[in-house]
């Protein structure tokens, strides 16, 4: 391990003192936040060179960021069990016994939450929840299989504090999954965030309209086209996180984006960003993420002595890492502008098909680069279109139209989307506030959907425009949370300080009302 | 079946505006196309501009800001001049609405069948189909059965929103291609009928039994006006001659001022209470799909 400047040693110890005295972070937030600054004076990864000016630098110049994922990876950022496994054999480690009914699964779940680490150190994945629960759906009857339900939801939503947690249904309706779609509609909360996994040959209507129903009370469940996740994932795909597609039973290893915009900055003109600048900070993300997971896999020890990889419920040829990246609007704008021409992201075909382009070279890329880590998606990264942190400024999510920006007509949108969801198979999405009249009318919603995936895109998330839990970028808070935060108060869930930051540096409370 | 008669077709209708994608025009996501002219007038007409056709008299044409109409002169009379729509240009400012003397819009484009039906295809495959409203939209029956059909072959539903005025059962050739029509009951009594819209209504009420007979009304809406004449009785009649042909919609718009003429944004809104009240009245006659707007 490196030395490290005293002068840092400093700095760090002041920031924790902060942490300490802070008047709104509560306590488990304060000792999260505290192991983040401890585990910052690590010096153990081989950084590629030229690395420190791409990462550590000012937010306006950083052309590739890691996440805070930390200085010495001790855990993969995204972990997916296999929560069936667990219900059909139970857990030595958790000395739990298989779960007989309804009760105990629900309880059995319960406490392998507490036990899933991530990046946030709550589970990002919570499980295909009516394929786990249906077999016990109907030990008691309807009236307190939904009380348990409720009480499943409550103590999920007060005990993991961060909404980069998900559960995901379908895509065939069952009675738990109509249960659980009446539960979140009537609770209206934030976590966890929730996917249907849909495809219109084997999802009913009935399901979907139930579940767009739910969306348009609590801003959830998201759409997943499921014909295409299935097509590069194979069956035994899940959505976790934000909206990220992995494989059950693996999970990945880490996460870093490019910041097409400030990579732009650098460039002289289109050809020089083509041909110099983007191929020179591509390959350094993909070193500083291959390093990242060797620490993981070879060092770290996670994957031999965690019980999740002892018994089984993962293991490491089952995970990949994400290549993820922001701000392609923001890159398309500057480099029109640098070219002397006034087209615009999403409104001229010229900029759209520079867009395209840059995707092209990215997909490229990541398909010659390889990771022998990285075996269960061919050895290779799976390209990802981050959402966005709160500190993101005039960074657009992934391949997102600008707030503020975007087209009149919402069919000029879903076009200009399906242009880019087909590179992200671990995860893009856009995000509707639908006005209320759509309320009396979720067919209308429906007929979207089924279009839009027919038209390839990925995943959609829609919320009333009245609603109080909103979608920030991918995860969820409620807004009137996030007022209690801005008066000073503190608020259980990590994710409400992430939406406050967001409403004010993304604007996400101003996205055009369809 | 229908047999496609379009090839090469000629008729045009005046087409005032679409709207790619609609959640309150007919069953899911829709295309909505207007066309211009009206028969009746009704007082609470929240887009009185799609009434009257234009005459041509330019008026818009001087006030229009970025020179999206022109007036241009007849090829055949060379005596008579027409406006020209340049839709590139225009930046929908409604000047020249709020112009025209006549009720009418100078952003008119005619259209054939095959050129709806190319501005209907963009939004493939995310509606379930079209829907032609006005103005009145049977002034133009072959246009729409013309229309329809294309609609049919690419899987498409079709409606039609009409006042009712038009004898649907003398054109089974058109209600042979659609599916089904919404109607507009403005009042059930003639001569309120005739206070509201300036049209009696024998013809409304007869095409609304004999659509519901032959299974294609699919929705029929009352506009609530409560000072412009009597909405309950109006509901409680509607309700009763169709209660027997159920399920049709019956959709409860309450009166806003939004776009209605000057003249006529004297009444007031409907309290939710009333509008829940007539549904209530609905409900008991059996109606099950009732919907408050």
């Amino acid at each position: 391990m490196r030395d490290i400047s005293m002068e840092r040693v400093n700095e760090t110890r002041n920031a924790i003192l902060d942490i300490i005295k802070s008047p709104t972070l509560t306590h488990e937030q304060k000792v999260s936040s505290m192991a983040g600054k401890a585990d910052s004076l690590l010096e153990v990864l081989e950084l590629p060179e030229g690395l420190d000016e791409l990462l550590f630098c000012g937010i306006d110049k950083k052309c590739i960021c890691d996440l805070n994922e930390g200085h010495a990876p001790v855990r993969p950022r995204y972990i997916i069990p296999d929560y069936a496994k667990f219900m059909k054999e139970g857990s030595e480690f958790l000395q739990l016994e298989p779960p007989k009914d309804l009760y105990e699964a629900i309880n059995s779940l319960l406490i392998f939450y507490k036990h899933v680490p991530s990046v946030t150190n709550f589970p990002v994945y919570v499980g295909a929840l009516d394929e786990l629960l249906e077999p016990f759906i109907d030990d008691v009857d309807e009236a307190t299989a939904k009380k348990l339900l409720r009480m499943f939801f409550i103590h999920m939503d007060r005990t993991i504090l961060d909404s980069f947690s998900h559960a995901n249904i379908g895509p065939i309706a069952t009675k738990a999954g109509r249960l659980i779609l009446e539960v979140e509609k009537e609770l209206e909360h934030a976590i966890p965030n929730l996917t249907m996994k849909y495809d219109a040959s084997v999802t009913s209507d009935e399901f979907a309209l139930a579940a767009i129903d739910t969306a348009l009370h609590s801003a959830k469940p998201s759409f997943a086209n499921h014909q295409m996740f299935k097509s590069e994932l194979q069956d035994d795909y899940v959505i976790a996180s934000c909206y990220n597609g992995l494989k059950v039973g693996g999970g990945s290893y880490t996460l870093s984006r490019l910041i097409l915009s400030n990579i732009a900055k650098r460039a002289t003109d289109i050809k020089d960003f083509k041909e110099v600048q983007l191929p020179y900070v591509m390959d350094i993300m993909a070193k500083y993420m291959d390093e990242r997971i060797r620490f993981e896999v070879e060092e770290s020890g996670f994957f031999q002595n965690n019980f999740l990889a002892k018994e089984g419920f993962i293991s490491q040829d089952k995970f990949t890492a994400m290549y993820g990246l922001v701000g392609l609007a923001e890159c398309v704008n500057i480099l029109m502008e640098k070219e002397g021409k006034p087209y615009r992201y999403s409104h001229h075909e010229e900029a759209d098909a520079l867009g395209v382009e840059i995707m092209d070279l990215i997909d490229a890329f990541n398909q010659s680069h390889t990771n022998k880590y990285c075996q269960v998606t061919g050895g290779h990264f799976l390209l990802h279109a981050q959402v966005g942190i709160s500190d993101d400024s005039e960074i657009s999510p992934g391949t997102r139209i600008p707030i503020g920006e975007e087209p009149e007509e919402l069919l000029t949108h879903l076009k200009h989307c399906s242009l880019f969801h087909k590179y992200f198979p671990s995860g893009t999405g856009d995000i509707f506030p639908i006005d209320t009249t759509a309320h009396r009318n979720p067919e209308f919603i429906l007929d979207i959907i089924k279009g839009a995936f027919q038209d390839h895109l990925r995943y959609l998330s829609f919320y009333a425009s009245d609603s109080d839990v909103i979608r920030i970028s991918g995860y969820l808070v409620k807004r009137s949370e996030i007022e209690k935060l801005r008066n000073g108060n503190a608020v259980l869930q990590n994710t409400t300080g992430l939406g406050l930051e967001a409403t004010d540096n993304l604007r996400v409370q101003e996205r055009k009302v369809r | 079946m229908y047999m496609n008669q379009t090839n090469g077709s000629r008729i045009t209708a005046p087409v005032n505006k679409i709207i790619p994608f609609s959640c309150v025009d007919g069953p899911g996501n829709r295309t909505v196309i207007f066309l211009q002219g009206c028969n009746f007038d009704c007082k609470y007409c929240h887009n009185p501009e799609t009434r009257a056709l234009c005459i041509n008299c330019g008026l818009c044409v001087e006030k229009c800001p970025t020179g999206a109409l022109t007036l241009a002169t007849d090829a055949l009379d060379t005596s008579k001049k027409h406006v020209v729509f340049h839709p590139e240009k225009c930046v929908s400012c409604d000047t020249c609405i709020k112009t025209c003397p006549n009720d009418a819009s100078p952003r008119i484009i005619n259209m054939t069948a095959a050129d709806a039906f190319e501005a209907v295809k963009k939004q493939m495959p995310y509606i379930r189909g079209i829907t032609v409203s006005g103005g009145e939209c049977t002034f133009y029956p072959d246009f729409i059965r013309e229309l329809f059909i294309l609609c049919k072959e690419a899987g498409r539903t079709t409606f039609i929103d009409s006042n009712g005025s038009y004898d649907f059962s003398k054109n089974p050739s058109l209600l042979e291609v659609t599916d089904s029509v919404m109607l507009d009951i403005k009042a059930f009594d003639k001569s309120q009928h005739y206070e509201v819209t300036a049209a009696d209504n024998d013809m409304v009420l007869k095409n609304a039994v004999y659509l519901a007979e032959i299974g294609k009304l699919f929705e029929v809406r009352t506009v609530v006006v409560p000072e412009l004449y009597d909405c309950r009785h109006t509901i409680i009649e509607t309700g009763k001659l169709l209660a027997d042909y159920q399920p049709i919609r019956y959709k409860l718009i309450a009166y806003r001022p939004m776009g209605v003429r000057e003249q006529y944004r004297i009444y007031s809104v409907p309290s939710q209470e009333l509008l829940e009240e007539y549904a209530n009245i609905l409900k008991d006659l059996n109606w099950k799909d009732v919907v408050i707007i």
